[in-house]
This record gives structure tokens, C-alpha cells and sequence, in this order.
């Protein structure tokens, strides 16, 4: 393939996932109509659940899921030390993502919840940065296939752009949505990053906060709008803790 | 002469999840055959506690990344029955057509990139691309078409956003539906393209007898809602959930195991076609016919024609729902509600069998406790139970090592099994 002039190779790519649904990596598998032209710029070394070919030569990481068991940090440090560039996708690769909700229970009492008296390892859900250094981010619930295909290209081409430093708001703005706080609802689209076309609240659902918070954001106010218009604190709550996406805000709540 | 050999695949690849497989033969004589499931519990039922009703189904369909709709479906099914909400006629068809979407998605995306390289002997569908592009071409036309509906009716095709308690919280438009329907129409080819692709594949011949486990309502195929029935003659309501399940924890695996009526069940399309072939559509019966397919068929290897012959039955009965909506004026499709104490089970088939949500809730609608028994984890322990006759099967009529392998992981995929969604 050839990009300004310059011949690039195929970039030799695996794809792994930790303790999640597998949909990030499903969404690879997505976008049907360009999907023969995406494979043709990645050489797939790696990706257990749609190939049983698997090498260790790969270059670029994409890594799904959280981590909660002391065998998982093992195999992806291993991971890391293979990879020039390993990329966190998902919520759960993020922030911890929904398996956080776990956190706020003592582990005896999960395990003994779900599983009895049988013995089952379980740690904190932890995000893929606390553990190893990640080189991008893409967060989303799940990840979007177009913005995963500008970041591999941007990789391959050596063109990396960054994600979008405002809010969801904007993006639903432009697609003309009745704002959901006028329906008095709580929707976290004035602080969750951009990228997703805005895609919940213009199915007329609150933004839950999936890929944690924009740049420059203006908590305070936001807050402020939630007492003003006196919508549920608890219902605030909620969503701020649904994707773990937003601990460093949580403790200026009023 | 008495072979030797020993069988170990670590997280086998091309399905959902982790689980192993191993297999010994000591002088010619099988001594363990295993399906291990290894996968990191998630313990939603424990995350679960004390989240509104209004967001529970935002939090299950986070279980599986290839069912979402039908994981937010169970839930809300479950919770509407709890708290008695009746969703309008309009958004129950949506809701079907969502189950549709993910369910040919699902399908497809088994039967052509996980089941299909190994019936071709190929490492994954990427080299099929080379091989047999026009066939790959039809796989992904079909898995888009599947992504296509739900998109249509839930807003994307993973993580559905707008299926509410009550409906839904926006109705496709009507030139959306038709587009879909128009879709549907001239993707036909491409099914019947795949369908001709499957007569020349050989299924393995394999019967060990077994307790079929699918939702029935007597008047149509069924998807969301009915009666829990086996192919053993058991009927149960609904709520007698537990009594289909029988939950047990077994040693060598994080999923738990199930039964009825013998060591272990299976649930899926092919346990949806044993119980209920005769609510099939027209073409899809025929489709069955043809490639031998008749109730009760006991080899799981034919669970992959019964996924074919389901994608023929989503596309006569997804036209038909679009027709219907195209005749309503979709204005009522999400009915208000009080949240309130309840607790009620909701079952829907997924496509890889029938699943079930139990919620209570308490006077402000919060979740007190949860239970959710996944098709795979009901499928688990047959799988278990098969690899072993399989393997000795195998071993009995001389296979070699790499033979019965084949057999085995193919045995295993056959299920469609989505593991981390079994251990959720």
C-alpha cells in the first residue's frame, strides 16, 4: 500500500481480551462493507475468537477487557513486552468499565453470592493502564468501529490523530436532538467525551458517561444545572459510577 | 495397535470466550475427555444489586457482546412482569425485529467465521476471503443485514440504546423500515448463496440422546416469552425457571452446570427446531427438509443447519413485521410506569438458546437480587458429556490424534458457545 508517496507494509496486529463481553472485539468484525479493505492493511498474527492461527510477532496490541485475576496481568505484561504499541479499547480496558460495579462489594461477599462455598479468585475490576503503559485510548461501550479503523489507519500510516477533546453535546447538537435534560432527565453528554455520533440520546436515551470525561470540562456547572433544575442526585449517582469512567470527579460532587 | 495420545487446547479459539479441552488415551482406550470453562467471572447478579430498574437492561446486556438485545430483552421482560407494565403492540413488534437482527447477526457470524474454516480446514475465514470470496461475501452480507435491523430498532447493533422499560424509547422511521424491507429482499440471493454453500459441507454423524430445552407458546417460532419445555415431555411456567435449570457447581469449571431430566441438556436453535419445527415459516421448513433436518434430531453437529434454517425463518417473519409496522402509525410504542416491589422471571431465546433473567425489586424499583442462567451455561455440560462419547467414538474406530482433534473443537463450535457470557 502506498500513502503520500511512501510504501507502507502490512502492520502485524493481535487483538486479546481480558475479562469482558468480547464486543469491542465483535465490532472489529462490523462495518461488513469496508471490512475486506481494513483486513487488507493488517497482518492478524493474533485474535483468538475468529482465528485459530496464532503467533507471537505481532506489533500493534489491542487490548479488551478489564482486569481481575492475578493470571491475567501475567499474560498481559507479556503482551506488553511483545508490543511497540499496545492500544486499550473498550470502557472496560479504559476505566475498569462496568465490572467496577463489582468493586463497591467486598469479594467474599460476591463470591459467596454467586458461587457458595466454592473457591473463586476474584481481584478489583482494574483498568489496562494500571497495570501497564498503554500508548492510546479508545474508550466507548462499545467502541465505535469508525473511530478503531481512523486509529489502526492512523497507526499504520504513522498519522495518529487524536479523539475529540469536547462533549457529546455537541455531536447532538448537530444531529438536532430534543435535549434530554428537557425531558428532565440526567444525561452525562455535557462532560462525556465526544465520538459516538452521539448515538444514545439521539435514540432518546441519557448518555451514561461510556467514554469518561471530555478535556477542559466544567463539572461544577454541570452540577449546578442538576440541583437548578432539581433532578434525582441519585439517579446522577448512577450514572456517573456505570462505566467507573469518572472517579476523579466524584469526590468534588456536592 | 493401542495408541497413545494426549489432547490439550488452551483457550481453543474461533468461539466467545475461554475454555480448554482435554483429552487422553492411554492403549487405545479414551480416560478423560474435559471441557474445561475458564473464564473470569464478572458476577453481574452481585452488580446488579441495587441498580434502578429503568438502567438494569443497560447493565446486562454488558454480559454479551454478541447478544445484548437479547440479555436487555430478558431483562426488561423480567421487570415488566415484576412491576406489571404492558408495552404497547408496536414496540413489542420492534422489540422481535431487534431479537431478529441480533439473531441472523449471530447466526451468521458463526455459521461463516467460526464453524465454516473448520469444515474447509482453515485457520479462520481470512484465507475462505481468497478461497471462496463469494461465499465470505455472503456471510458478511448477511451478518450486516442482521447489524442492519438492530440498528434499525435499538439505535446500534451491540448495546442496545433505546429498548426501555415500558417499549421503546424511539421507533424506526418508516422509511427506514422500508429500506430494511427492501434490504431484506435483495439479500435473498446471498441467503440462498449460503444455503447451496452448507449442502456441500459433511456434517459429521454423531447421535448421543439428549434432552432438548427451548421456550414454546403454540402459535409462533418462539423468541421472547412462553412456556419452558424439553423434549422429555417437561412443561413449566415461566417463573419455574429454577426447575428447568437445576444449577450445579462442578470443580474443573468457573460455569456452573445444569440439568433436567438426565445428566445434562442442551438449549439453542436446534433445541428451538426439536420443539417447535412446525411454527417455522414456510420456506425455512422446506430448508429443513432438505438437508435432512427433522425433530428430534440428536446430532449437535446439526445445530449449525438449524441456525441456517432460522436465518430462512427471520427473513419471512421480519418481512412480516415490518409490514405490520408500516401499517401502524407508531405513535404508541413506550408506556409509563411506577416502579414498584415485584419479582418475575423473563426468558427469551438469544441465539444460542433460551436465557433467563429472575429480578425482585423492592417499593422504589431498585434490584434487590438477580439471577441470570445463560445458554451456554445450560449447554455446558452436554458439551462435556458429548466430547467424551465423541472421543471414545473416535478412538473405537481408530482416529488418529489430529482426527479426533478435528472432531472435537468442531463438536464444541457446533454449540456456538459464548463463554465469558456463561461465567457473566
Amino acid at each position: 500500500m502506498n500513502h503520500l508517496g511512501f510504501k507502507i507494509g502490512k502492520m502485524k496486529i493481535g487483538s486479546f481480551d481480558f475479562t469482558c463481553c468480547e464486543g469491542c472485539q465483535l465490532q472489529l468484525a462490523n462495518k461488513e462493507s469496508t471490512l475486506p479493505d481494513f483486513l487488507g492493511l493488517l497482518d492478524i498474527r493474533n485474535f483468538r475468537e475468529i482465528s485459530s492461527e496464532r503467533h507471537d510477532d505481532y506489533d500493534i496490541a489491542l487490548v479488551e477487557g478489564s482486569i481481575t485475576r492475578s493470571d491475567e496481568i501475567e499474560r498481559l505484561k507479556a503482551i506488553r513486552a511483545q508490543a511497540s504499541v499496545l492500544v486499550a479499547f473498550g470502557s472496560c480496558a479504559c476505566f475498569g468499565g462496568v465490572n467496577s460495579l463489582k468493586n463497591r462489594i467486598p469479594a467474599e461477599e460476591i463470591i459467596k453470592g454467586v458461587y457458595g462455598d466454592k473457591a473463586i479468585e476474584t481481584m478489583p475490576s482494574t483498568k489496562i493502564s494500571d497495570i501497564v503503559a498503554v500508548d492510546f485510548m479508545i474508550p466507548g461501550c462499545p467502541v465505535s468501529k469508525d473511530e478503531v479503523e481512523r486509529v489502526v489507519i492512523g497507526i499504520v500510516t504513522r498519522s495518529l490523530d487524536n479523539l475529540p477533546k469536547y462533549p457529546v453535546c455537541v455531536d447532538c447538537k448537530q444531529r438536532l436532538n430534543t435535549c434530554l435534560f428537557d425531558l428532565g432527565e440526567v444525561c452525562l453528554g455535557p462532560i462525556t467525551k465526544a465520538g459516538c455520533d452521539a448515538v444514545c440520546p439521539s435514540g432518546r436515551t441519557a448518555c451514561l458517561g461510556c467514554r469518561g470525561p471530555a478535556d477542559d470540562i466544567n463539572f461544577p456547572s454541570f452540577l449546578q444545572v442538576i440541583k437548578e433544575k432539581g433532578l434525582s442526585q441519585d439517579e446522577l449517582r448512577e450514572k456517573l459510577t456505570f462505566y467507573n469512567g469518572f472517579t476523579d470527579y466524584l469526590n468534588h460532587e456536592s | 495397535m493401542k495408541v497413545d495420545f494426549n489432547i490439550d487446547i488452551h483457550h481453543l479459539p474461533r468461539v466467545e470466550g475461554h475454555g480448554n479441552i482435554h483429552i487422553s488415551v492411554k492403549e487405545g482406550k479414551l480416560t478423560d475427555a474435559t471441557w474445561e470453562v475458564i473464564e473470569t467471572p464478572r458476577f453481574f447478579e452481585m452488580m446488579l444489586r441495587g441498580v434502578s430498574a429503568e438502567r438494569a437492561s443497560f447493565l446486562t446486556s454488558r454480559i454479551c457482546g454478541i447478544c445484548s438485545i437479547s440479555h436487555s430483552l430478558a431483562s426488561i421482560r423480567a421487570l415488566e412482569r415484576a412491576m406489571e407494565i404492558e408495552p404497547p403492540k408496536a414496540a413489542k413488534a420492534i422489540r422481535l425485529l431487534a431479537m431478529h437482527g441480533e439473531t441472523l447477526q449471530s447466526h451468521a457470524l458463526h455459521l461463516f467465521f467460526l464453524a465454516a474454516p473448520d469444515f474447509l480446514d482453515m485457520p479462520s475465514a481470512i484465507p475462505i476471503l481468497h478461497s471462496h470470496p463469494e461465499i465470505v461475501k455472503a456471510g458478511l452480507s448477511l451478518k450486516e443485514l442482521g447489524n442492519e435491523m438492530s440498528i434499525a430498532t435499538t439505535g446500534r447493533a451491540t448495546h442496545p440504546v433505546s429498548l426501555v422499560l415500558g417499549g421503546v424509547s424511539k421507533a424506526p422511521s418508516k422509511e427506514r423500515l422500508k429500506e430494511l424491507k427492501e434490504m431484506i429482499r435483495k439479500r435473498r440471493p446471498a441467503l440462498d448463496k449460503a444455503t447451496e454453500f452448507f449442502r456441500t459441507l459433511s456434517i459429521p454423524e454423531f447421535v448421543r440422546e439428549t434432552e432438548f430445552i427451548s421456550l414454546r407458546n403454540g402459535k409462533d417460532y418462539p423468541f421472547i416469552g412462553g412456556d419452558l419445555v424439553s423434549t422429555d415431555g417437561v412443561v413449566r411456567d415461566e417463573n419455574d425457571y429454577l426447575q428447568m435449570t437445576n444449577e450445579y457447581l462442578v470443580d474443573f469449571s468457573t460455569s456452573k452446570f445444569t440439568r433436567l431430566s438426565r445428566h445434562s441438556s442442551a438449549a439453542g436453535a436446534l433445541a428451538r427446531f426439536n420443539n417447535n419445527s412446525r411454527l417455522l415459516g414456510h420456506r425455512a421448513h422446506q430448508i429443513a427438509a432438505s438437508f435432512g433436518l427433522e425433530p428430534v434430531c440428536h446430532n449437535p453437529f446439526m445445530n449449525n443447519i438449524a441456525q441456517l434454517v432460522e436465518c430462512h425463518h427471520i427473513f419471512e417473519n421480519a418481512e412480516m413485521l415490518i409490514e405490520s409496522l408500516l401499517d401502524d402509525d407508531l405513535q404508541e410504542i413506550r408506556t409509563s410506569y411506577k416502579p414498584k416491589a415485584g419479582a418475575a422471571t423473563g426468558a427469551v431465546e438469544a441465539p444460542r438458546g433460551i436465557l433467563y433473567h429472575h429480578i425482585e425489586t423492592d417499593d422504589n424499583g431498585k434490584v434487590v437480587k438477580a439471577d441470570c442462567i445463560i445458554p451456554t451455561t445450560q449447554n455446558n455440560a452436554n458439551i462435556h458429556y458429548d466430547l467424551h462419547a465423541l472421543a471414545a467414538e473416535a478412538v473405537k474406530e481408530g482416529k488418529t490424534d489430529r482426527e479426533t482433534e478435528k472432531l472435537c473443537v468442531m463438536l464444541v463450535r457446533s454449540y456456538d458457545p459464548c463463554i465469558s457470557c456463561s461465567v457473566h
